[in-house]
């Protein structure tokens, strides 16, 4: 049995809501670059020149990308031979947040109930799924999901005779219905199967995936670029201006699901896709 | 006041007037100088009241620019953190009671409603994009930033903010135009 003590998951959330906050993984960047070389719009092109001025700006100055910094979503895979000491492993991250989202100058954009709406102050709480896996270490992934995409996300319970064919309409239905508002250029994550809250899990999940690479199912891998290629023909471009680079990528996570369901979801994220993770 | 630069780019001083904003069309790039107003969902909450009993606003709405945006924390030394701009069709319910008292600039990003729009025409305003997701780049056109009302709302209150070349678009002018419907139209394939 392996010990991880709750102040070293503190200090780990904490660097990684600063660092997610003040810059863009590399996979971002590479994929603005890849969007100049095809993008045909003038002020499409103008706007993803900005945006990668913009990502240079937050990383050398140490400013957030995006003003909206972000519910911290939070997924830990916490192999079966670790044993958390010092206090619960809840409880270790949220303070995590805490110092991360005060000491690294971060918005705070959450309140303690939706319905009166008081902030509190530091961020706190994340939003936090856990997996128990094999093996004696611990898998730490946050990401800083801005609340304007987030609003754009949907699910739709379609019926196994709408089968692939309603999935890719209804992947391009929440593209086209969050237009502008979500800030694309976006990606979209989406979860197939399972049950409701299954298919909503899946779809955060795979945001969490390199952008760029391929679907590792061959068949899902063509799925994501028909769609893709169909959402980048919708003619929003980047902030909705007009433009052939609506979306960066599609991402598709898939789980068993019940004889007659075949549920959908699509976490809808914007180009301020702010995501790291670390092993302890 | 409104102005045209060598190239081609708007200059927007508020306050602006009925003509100033006639001059202004869907897809037109400005850069705005002078004061300019923050308030999101929170403020406009506190002052739709306000309006339906006809008592002041905490600062003057006529001719002005309201940015829909709440800043991250200024670093010491830094004049404002972050600072993008935030969805507007979340304030539709409140903007056309605004532009009748006298509003004339809305700045966000993301579509607006059709009677927010309706309104655009009927009170003469008009409605900016700025770019979302770059509030990095966008804070360096801040020059001075003071809380106005509401500070207990922290990141959600009235600020009163200096600019200085502050750049956007025209995504809604008063005559209907709409960039985002424009734009769309001419890149779908």
């Amino acid at each position: 049995m392996r010990e991880i003590h709750t102040s070293a998951i503190a200090d780990a959330v904490k660097k990684l809501c600063i660092e997610a906050n003040h810059g863009l993984e590399p996979d971002m960047l590479r994929a603005f670059d890849r969007a100049l070389g095809t993008e045909r719009s003038p002020a499409g092109r103008h706007v993803l020149q900005i945006l990668k001025e913009n990502a240079e700006l937050a990383w050398t100055k140490k400013i957030p990308y995006c003003q909206d910094t972000g519910f911290v979503i939070c997924f830990i895979e916490l192999g079966q031979d670790v044993h958390v000491t010092g206090g619960s492993l809840s409880d270790a991250i949220n303070e995590g947040v805490r110092q991360g989202y005060t000491e690294g100058y971060l918005r705070a954009s959450i309140v303690r109930s939706p319905f009166d709406r008081v902030n509190t102050g530091d961020n706190t709480p994340a939003v936090i799924h856990m997996d128990v896996v094999p093996g004696a270490t611990m898998k730490i992934m946050i990401m800083a999901k801005g609340g304007g995409c987030e609003n754009r996300s949907k699910y739709k319970m379609l019926t196994p005779a709408e089968g692939v064919e309603g999935v890719k309409e209804w992947i391009l239905e929440c593209i086209r219905t969050a237009g502008p508002d979500a800030c694309p250029p976006l990606i979209a994550g989406v979860g197939v199967g399972g049950t409701f809250e299954k298919a909503a899990l899946l779809s955060k999940r795979a945001l969490f995936r390199e952008l760029g690479t391929p679907n590792p199912d061959a068949a899902m891998d063509a799925l994501e670029q028909e769609v893709l290629g169909r959402a980048n023909r919708l003619g929003i471009g980047p902030q909705g201006y007009g433009g052939d680079t609506t979306a960066f990528g599609i991402h598709i996570l898939t789980y068993p699901c019940h004889i007659t369901s075949l549920p959908v979801a699509v976490t809808i994220e914007c180009h301020a896709h702010r995501h790291k993770e670390v092993t302890l | 006041m409104i102005t045209t630069a060598a190239d081609g780019v708007k200059e927007v001083t508020p306050p602006l007037s009925d003509v100033d904003v006639e001059s202004l069309k869907a897809g037109d790039r400005v850069r705005i100088t002078g004061v300019i107003f923050t308030a999101r969902d929170a403020a406009h909450g506190r002052l739709l009241p306000l309006i339906e009993a006809g008592r002041p606003l905490p600062f003057d709405v006529r001719g002005q620019i309201i940015y829909y945006t709440g800043p991250s924390p200024a670093r010491p030394g830094e004049v404002v953190g972050s600072i993008g701009p935030t969805t507007g069709g979340r304030m539709d319910k409140f903007t056309p009671a605004l532009l009748e008292l006298g509003l004339k600039g809305t700045m966000g990003k993301g579509a607006r409603s059709q009677p927010v729009k309706d309104a655009f025409m009927k009170f003469k305003g008009v409605y900016f994009g700025a770019i979302g997701g770059a509030g990095a780049v966008l804070s360096r056109f801040v020059r001075k930033v003071d809380i106005v009302a509401y500070e207990d709302l922290g990141t959600e209150a009235i600020r009163r903010i200096e600019v200085e070349s502050f750049p956007a678009i025209v995504i809604n002018d008063c005559h209907g135009g709409d960039l985002y419907q424009e734009g769309m139209t001419q890149y779908a394939r």
